[in-house]
């Protein structure tokens, strides 16, 4: 076999004086870097499988393994960079698409963080959230155009809403895209806070039953799953037109993958390629759109929210626009930066437009055609920290979609290999020895206590604002101001720059 | 009250962490897991050990018999049933290595320590060591629980 003229990407330093030889590391690497060498009587590891996970050096008793990216470069070139060359070896090698995992991680710009929130002083209060409630409280779901009141209590229904405490929710993970134990992580967090978790285009497995109550199920392109129970398990039916990190792109589980327990869930046979097209064959226009929409909100007897999923691209706006006179009670809107389980390089590091502008673009035109109650927006993409919330509702958003951040919550140290069904974490794996890894308590507990401290960090910010109530910061662009904007960029948004 | 160290099956993750605080915490240097396994000559041998086959895997340790096989077919009287603290218990000093306990214990919890007079070791609980038995402390994916029961169960 021809030489590989790819390179060990990272280093794995183990100290002698402290590797105690207990093997520890061996078992811990699905990769197979660390193994043990009888003849030498001791651990050796191989640089060239390291994904830089961190498994071994988290699970290492002394501390005695560290891991650092190779010092091995190319000669200095600012165009010809050394994953510019790496990735033309591989591909000469395997003559095939690029994979990859999570978010999109070039320098773009991060809009978030050009972004400024404004605090009282002298002429307006603070609030002390610690002496004062604030409310978190949000409602997703169509709003009426009016309210007519009969005798004191409502002339006709509200619409049906999906009851938040904190305006997070975790986006959609199929079942396949990651292990069982990581659902059922989310949903038991998502049931402790009050919020929700959204299956992902995967089906519901029989083990997520006690977690339907806070549960959205997807419809996508697939249809994988879907049937009468699914569709009214779920507190919400959400169909999936896009997702941020591959934008017109469709889905594939590969065969491997599809053990005994996915082929339940996605009713598929075991061992066959599960395919999600890239368009809903049966969704060519917005009124094809409004056709599904009603068939499930005709389906559940109007009983539940139905929304849509699309990506952040060029004219989101009118697509957004079009899907709101189609009927959906939310939109969730997935930026540039939106993880996945896999995906093409090019395409994740290439395709779609940053979630900030895409809220903002959306919201103004929502508002400018004076239907805007008519929606809710939930945007998901890389919000990082509760700032990003608070400043993804103040550009407009009614709650927000986090995966990347939940994932890391659960033990996730962005390697990016999700693709490869090998995750040390047992996150993204339904590998029964390595999804054995994330305890679902342990896993609940920590997405748990993410979001409690968001919610305390936002009630902060919003205490510092003199706000009460989210609410009243939804869509109140002049909580923020922007700096090192383009004023350009600062229309878009409809931000004041910093000092205005 | 008889405590044990119970497992869950479907949170063990095969590490032998276990192993590695087991060690430590009968070591020397009871809290130190590098000087234990670095500086103490006479190291001992974990009184934890995993079981596994595929993706099951558990920890096996002593699990405290109501009327242990063990301590009835102990020749000297070494081994007995501590009530106060709920466990079985070896007196090293008692010990003439003959194993017949190793042969007793259908759980195969029991082993021989290292030295030239080996005794039979078994879990303690770390009793006298520690608050809470070092494997269950130091699990990571909290697999190992300290349980009180009463009866076989």
């Amino acid at each position: 076999m021809a030489i590989s003229m790819r390179t060990a990407p990272y280093r794995v330093h183990r100290d002698p004086d402290r590797c105690i030889q207990c093997q520890v590391c061996v078992r811990q690497c699905a990769n197979g870097v660390h193994r043990w060498d009888d003849e030498e009587a001791e651990v050796v590891s191989e640089d060239r499988e390291c994904v830089n996970c961190h498994r071994c050096v988290v699970y290492c008793p002394t501390g005695a393994l560290t891991i650092s990216r190779s010092p091995l470069d190319y000669a200095a070139n600012a165009n010809w960079r050394k994953p510019d060359i790496d990735q033309i070896y591989l591909q000469s090698e395997t003559g095939g698409t690029l994979l990859t995992g999570m978010g999109n991680n070039r320098p773009y710009p991060v809009y978030w963080d050009h972004l400024l929130l404004n605090a009282s002083q002298v002429t307006n209060p603070s609030i002390d959230p610690l002496r004062e409630p604030v409310e978190l409280k949000t409602l997703l779901g169509r709003k009426p155009d009016s309210l007519e009141l009969k005798k004191g209590t409502l002339a006709e229904p509200v619409p049906p809403q999906l009851e938040l405490e904190v305006p997070v929710m975790f986006s959609a993970m199929s079942f396949g895209s990651i292990s069982l134990n990581a659902q059922k992580a989310l949903a038991r967090a998502a049931i402790d806070l009050g919020i929700y978790w959204n299956c992902g285009e995967g089906g519901l497995h029989p083990e997520m039953d006690p977690y339907t109550g806070r549960v959205i199920v997807q419809v996508a392109s697939g249809r994988f799953g879907v049937n009468m129970d699914y569709l009214n398990a779920g507190a919400a039916i959400e169909i999936k037109i896009g997702q941020g990190a591959k934008p017109g792109i469709g889905g594939h589980l590969p065969g491997e993958k599809v053990g005994p327990e996915v082929s339940v869930t996605r009713m598929i046979p075991v061992g066959s390629d599960a395919i999600s097209p890239a368009p809903h064959h049966d969704i060519y226009s917005i009124e094809d759109l409004r056709q599904l929409i009603y068939s499930l909100k005709e389906a559940t007897e109007y009983r539940k929210p139905v929304g849509v999923k699309i990506a952040a691209v060029h004219n989101v706006a009118a697509i957004a626009s079009g899907s709101v006179r189609a009927g959906a009670d939310y939109l969730a809107i997935d930026g540039f930066r939106g993880g996945t389980g896999a995906a093409p390089l090019r395409i994740r590091d290439n395709v779609g437009i940053p979630i900030e502008l895409a809220l903002a673009a959306v919201d103004s035109r929502l508002r400018a055609e004076g239907i805007r109650n008519q929606v809710s927006l939930v945007v998901a993409g890389s919000i990082r920290n509760s700032a990003d919330v608070v400043k993804a509702i103040a550009l407009g958003a009614d709650a927000v979609y986090i995966g990347t951040a939940a994932l890391i919550s659960l033990g996730c140290h962005m390697c990016q290999k999700c693709y490869r069904g090998k995750c040390n974490w047992g996150i993204a794996t339904t590998d029964a020895y390595l999804s054995k890894r994330l305890n679902p308590e342990i896993g609940a507990r920590r997405a748990a206590n993410l979001i409690q401290a968001w919610k305390h960090e936002i009630k902060e910010m919003l205490g510092g604002m003199g706000i009460n109530a989210i609410e009243s910061l939804r869509g109140n662009r002049l909580a923020l101001r922007g700096v090192n904007l383009t004023s350009r960029e600062l229309d878009i948004l409809q931000v004041k720059a910093a000092g205005e | 009250m008889r405590r044990r160290v119970v497992w869950k099956e479907e949170a063990c993750i095969g590490c032998r962490l276990c192993e590695v605080y087991c060690v430590t915490a009968h070591s020397r240097y009871p809290g130190d897991v590098l000087k234990a396994f670095k500086r103490d000559p006479d190291r001992p041998v974990p009184r934890v050990v995993l079981e596994e086959k595929g993706p099951v895997s558990f920890a096996l340790s002593c699990r405290q018999c109501e009327e242990p096989e063990c301590v009835k077919s102990c020749l000297t009287g070494a081994l007995g049933v501590d009530p106060a603290r709920g466990v079985v218990v070896v007196d090293e000093q008692h010990c003439i290595g003959c194993w017949t306990c190793i042969v007793a214990c259908p759980w195969g919890a029991i082993r021989p320590s290292r030295g030239e007079q080996p005794v039979a070791i078994k879990c303690d609980l770390c009793l006298g060591r520690l608050g809470i038995p070092a494997c269950v402390g130091n699990c990571p994916n909290e697999a190992l629980q300290l349980q009180e029961c009463g009866k076989e169960g």
